[in-house]
């Protein structure tokens, strides 16, 4: 029996060769990052600028459908000028503390909602019928009986985002509880942990992977919830502009509208993300989309 | 030759010693199923563990091994018959017990040092104290320069590692272990049978180590319990007189300890089978 080793005089030769692959392998990664951004601002200009064409050609009508340049002057006067509501900056101030306010306390509810009855399997078997009950009645009504009730300032908005947001974050945080792991459970049990410490160092840090993916879709929840609210009835905010520009026949200043909803919503799922990294940094790194 | 069974259970079950770590009398555990049936997991399980023993229990799959080792923890009570630990019955998860999982159960939040202090934080010791004594034991099973890493950027043996200084810094008397080992190759294997090994000798707990590799328990143990396939009870005992300290890496190429393992396989064997009979037959 002989061992087989192989010689090192080509390791220089083999070191190059690596080196030149690398370099090689590296470009290629460049070069299709480059391809997917350039791809993605094609798509966009061609998009606004067929729209820009068919609404100056008249194949798309701009007074039901806008046009890219109208939607624009409405922001440019909005934020010049301000809207037939006062200053925009207002309106989303406004939006945004409805919004907010909503999300936390619908969050917060949910999540402690979620912990108790993934705990207790009782209270889980008589409430789990209600809550299915309460889930299917499309929310979006209960802004009337908000309105009605808490009248047309801040509080029926947040309530109305409350209520939305608290399902979502629930059902996850329930879900999340009731998948943590038998073992790791048994493990800190053995180990001497009480049941409130199990909760805490076990069945919540087990659950955040579950509750952060609902704060995502719950956000959206919350700002349609605030923006509902104000729809049906308000004195200041996005929803009320959007009401407005739509009594007046108004398509760019409701676009307009939309795209600003649209920016918030983005700029907050951004540091959600944030925060998500921050509180999961113990996780692997997940397979990210490419560029993003 | 010393080997030979034991005196079959039924006769010492009579007196277990008064002073054993673990002794499980005469237990049957029934449970009942989801869907309203009556199950028997093990039946007229008698076993004892001496104080500083290490004992290892096989049989085929399914036979009530883990059950076993939750009737010592507690979480399981029995049906019938008594279950007690260090001369006390068991009431609650007692603090002189140390458990190893099969699967990982290690937190994936917590780093290693944060993992292993988990014992010691939960008794109520200072955090100081907690973390000085936690570093000692990454030291011990050599991880040192990992404190810091999440338990996914270790690897499996590394994470058993992790798994043994979790248990063993809260010095447990009673150490039970269920197929802690299965999931790792042949190699790492081998090394983490030694690490067991020599910290159970510094320790001096009692074991009792479940695994479905007979290898594995003729290299490590004192004694072994064979198991019938379910419902589980006792088919045999036997003292494994090789002798200590053992190197897994060698052990497995001695003669005696090669008849050893073929004698205790014969008895083995049938069990497994019928096992295996009896899994394709009721498809569970």
């Amino acid at each position: 029996m002989t061992a087989i080793s192989p010689t090192a005089d080509h390791a220089a030769t083999r070191d190059a060769s690596i080196a030149v692959a690398e370099g090689r392998a590296k470009a290629r990664l460049r070069r299709r990052h480059a391809l997917v951004i350039g791809l993605r601002l094609a798509i966009l200009v061609v998009f606004l600028g067929l729209w820009e064409l068919g609404a100056d050609y008249n194949f798309i009508d701009p007074f039901f459908f806008a046009s890219p340049s109208g939607i624009w002057q409405q922001i440019w006067s909005w934020i010049t000028e301000g809207t037939s509501q006062g200053p925009l900056w207002l309106q989303i101030y406004v939006t945004l503390e409805e919004t907010f306010l909503g999300f936390v306390i619908g969050a917060l509810g949910g999540i402690a909602a979620g912990i108790i009855l993934g705990r207790n399997r009782l209270l889980a078997d008589v409430f789990s019928i209600y809550i299915k009950i309460a889930n299917s009645v499309p929310r979006v009504v209960l802004g009337s009986v908000f309105i009605i009730a808490l009248g047309l300032g801040m509080a029926s908005k947040v309530a109305l985002a409350v209520v939305m947001v608290f399902f979502v974050v629930f059902a996850n945080a329930f879900q999340g509880v009731r998948e943590a792991d038998r073992a790791m459970i048994a493990n800190a049990q053995i180990l001497g942990a009480s049941p409130f410490q199990i909760t805490r160092t076990v069945i919540i840090p087990s659950a955040m992977s579950w509750i952060l993916a609902s704060l995502h879709v719950s956000f959206g929840f919350a700002l349609v919830g605030a923006v509902v609210g104000e729809f049906l009835g308000a004195k200041q905010g996005m929803g009320l502009l959007i009401s407005t520009a739509q009594g007046a026949f108004n398509a760019n200043g409701v676009f307009a509208a939309m795209i600003i909803l649209a920016v918030m919503a983005l700029v907050v799922e951004f540091i959600i993300t944030r925060f998500e990294n921050y509180v999961v940094k113990w996780r692997p790194a997940p397979f990210n989309e490419q560029g993003a | 030759m010393q080997l030979q069974p034991m005196a079959a259970e039924r006769l010492s079950q009579a007196a277990p010693p008064a002073d054993a770590a673990i002794a499980i009398d005469d237990v049957t555990l029934r449970f009942v199923t989801p869907d309203g049936h009556m199950m028997t997991a093990i039946r007229d399980f008698t076993m004892t563990v001496a104080r500083g023993e290490f004992a290892c229990v096989v049989g085929p799959t399914g036979c009530g091994k883990s059950t076993t080792l939750n009737l010592v923890t507690g979480l399981l009570r029995p049906t019938t018959g008594n279950v007690r630990v260090m001369g006390n019955p068991v009431t609650d998860i007692s603090r002189d017990i140390g458990f190893v999982f099969q699967a990982d159960a290690l937190f994936p939040w917590r780093s290693v040092i944060d993992n292993v202090a988990a014992g010691p934080l939960y008794r109520g010791t200072p955090k100081a104290q907690a973390y000085e004594r936690a570093r000692d034991w990454i030291g011990r099973v050599g991880l040192g320069r990992f404190e810091k890493h999440y338990p996914h950027q270790l690897s499996g043996g590394m994470r058993k590692r992790v798994a043994l200084a979790q248990t063993f810094i809260n010095q447990p008397k009673i150490l039970l272990m269920d197929e802690p080992f299965s999931a790792l190759d042949m190699q790492t294997r081998t090394a983490m049978q030694d690490e067991l090994l020599g910290l159970w000798s510094e320790q001096k707990s009692s074991v009792v180590f479940v695994t479905h590799d007979l290898e594995e328990a003729v290299a490590l143990a004192d004694k072994v319990y064979v198991l019938t396939a379910g419902p589980g009870t006792v088919k045999s005992v036997y003292r494994i007189d090789l002798p200590r300290p053992r190197v897994m890496a060698d052990i497995r190429y001695d003669p005696k300890f090669i008849e050893i393992a073929k004698v205790i396989w014969n008895d083995l064997r049938e069990e497994v089978q019928l096992g295996q009979c009896r899994t394709l037959q009721t498809g569970h």
